[in-house]
């Protein structure tokens, strides 16, 4: 049954693994790799991402973060409104996914007001990503709610 | 006159404050009886069958899956529910699920249950029967046969 049940899938978000592969390569470079890597946080062509990665590496002291700005699948491309997160860490040891959700929102209350509004996070103990339970999945298609 | 409008203005600003908290206190009661008139409801961008938004049309999909009726408010329709809700479960984004009253999650983790089986044995807590649930035994006893 539970084979089943992995194996169903939304079928409105199919075609949007390989955007999602294609997103998070081009960010690859900046990835973190650990907390030595000098981290463009200044970097002023992307100032909402650059907040978003400082304050939860500051925070969280992720084993692994990757930011995308998904910004461009929707009606507000060049800009930075949606975003997917995935992070690693072990701050979320024993906190249920909506304490982790909660916990990512409280650190990034500030950009949430300032304009971002979508917000998709995959929050992981490195454990839980080691044993292979990489259920990222896509993000869904726009319907136009028009930057609302 | 100047004196008059000088303490004319503060108490004003603090009536308009007094009235907007009164608007908001009223809105969290409605959105608390909202959430208890249905064993599942669901806050999302457009309605079930035309969602305005992809994350909120994610949760209508998972939720037909498993064939699961639901009241579902539109926040774009409703600018202060659009807020109160967020306020109401102290979460900053749309869609949001509730089942028996409480607050599930939103896409991310109504997305995350479906995949793990988790949204089955919420739903059979709340008494309802998901779709897949009665499709896996039926499918089981096919291979039994």
């Amino acid at each position: 049954m539970n084979s089943l049940l992995r194996s169903l899938t939304i079928n409105t978000c199919g075609n949007f693994h390989t955007l999602l592969s294609r997103s998070l390569s081009r960010t690859a470079p900046n990835m973190i790799q650990s907390s030595e890597t000098s981290l463009p946080f200044d970097y002023d062509g992307a100032p909402i991402e650059s907040s978003i990665r400082k304050k939860l590496t500051e925070s969280l002291s992720p084993m692994h973060l990757e930011i995308v700005n998904e910004s461009y699948m929707h009606n507000t491309p060049d800009s930075e409104t949606h975003f997917k997160l995935l992070i690693i860490s072990t701050a979320f040891l024993n906190k249920s996914p909506i304490q982790r959700h909660r916990m990512v929102y409280e650190l990034l209350d500030e950009e949430l007001k300032k304009g971002v509004h979508a917000l998709s996070i995959v929050a992981k103990t490195p454990d839980q990503w080691h044993e292979g339970k990489r259920d990222i999945s896509p993000s869904p298609k726009c319907r136009g709610g028009f930057g609302k | 006159m100047n004196v008059m409008r000088s303490s004319y203005r503060p108490f004003k600003l603090a009536q308009q404050f007094l009235n907007f908290s009164a608007d908001a206190s009223g809105k969290l009661k409605e959105i608390e009886q909202m959430v208890k008139n249905n064993k599942v409801v669901v806050f999302m961008k457009g309605v079930p069958d035309a969602p305005r938004c992809g994350f909120s049309n994610a949760v209508v999909q998972i939720l037909r899956m498993h064939d699961v009726k639901y009241d579902a408010h539109d926040v774009l329709a409703d600018e202060s529910l659009r807020n109160g809700i967020k306020e109401f479960s102290s979460w900053p984004t749309i869609p949001q699920v509730f089942i028996d009253g409480e607050f599930v999650g939103g896409c991310d983790i109504l997305l995350q249950m479906h995949q793990n089986g988790e949204l089955i044995d919420q739903l059979q807590k709340a008494g309802i029967s998901s779709a897949l649930l009665k499709e896996a035994v039926e499918g089981d006893k096919k291979n039994d046969k």
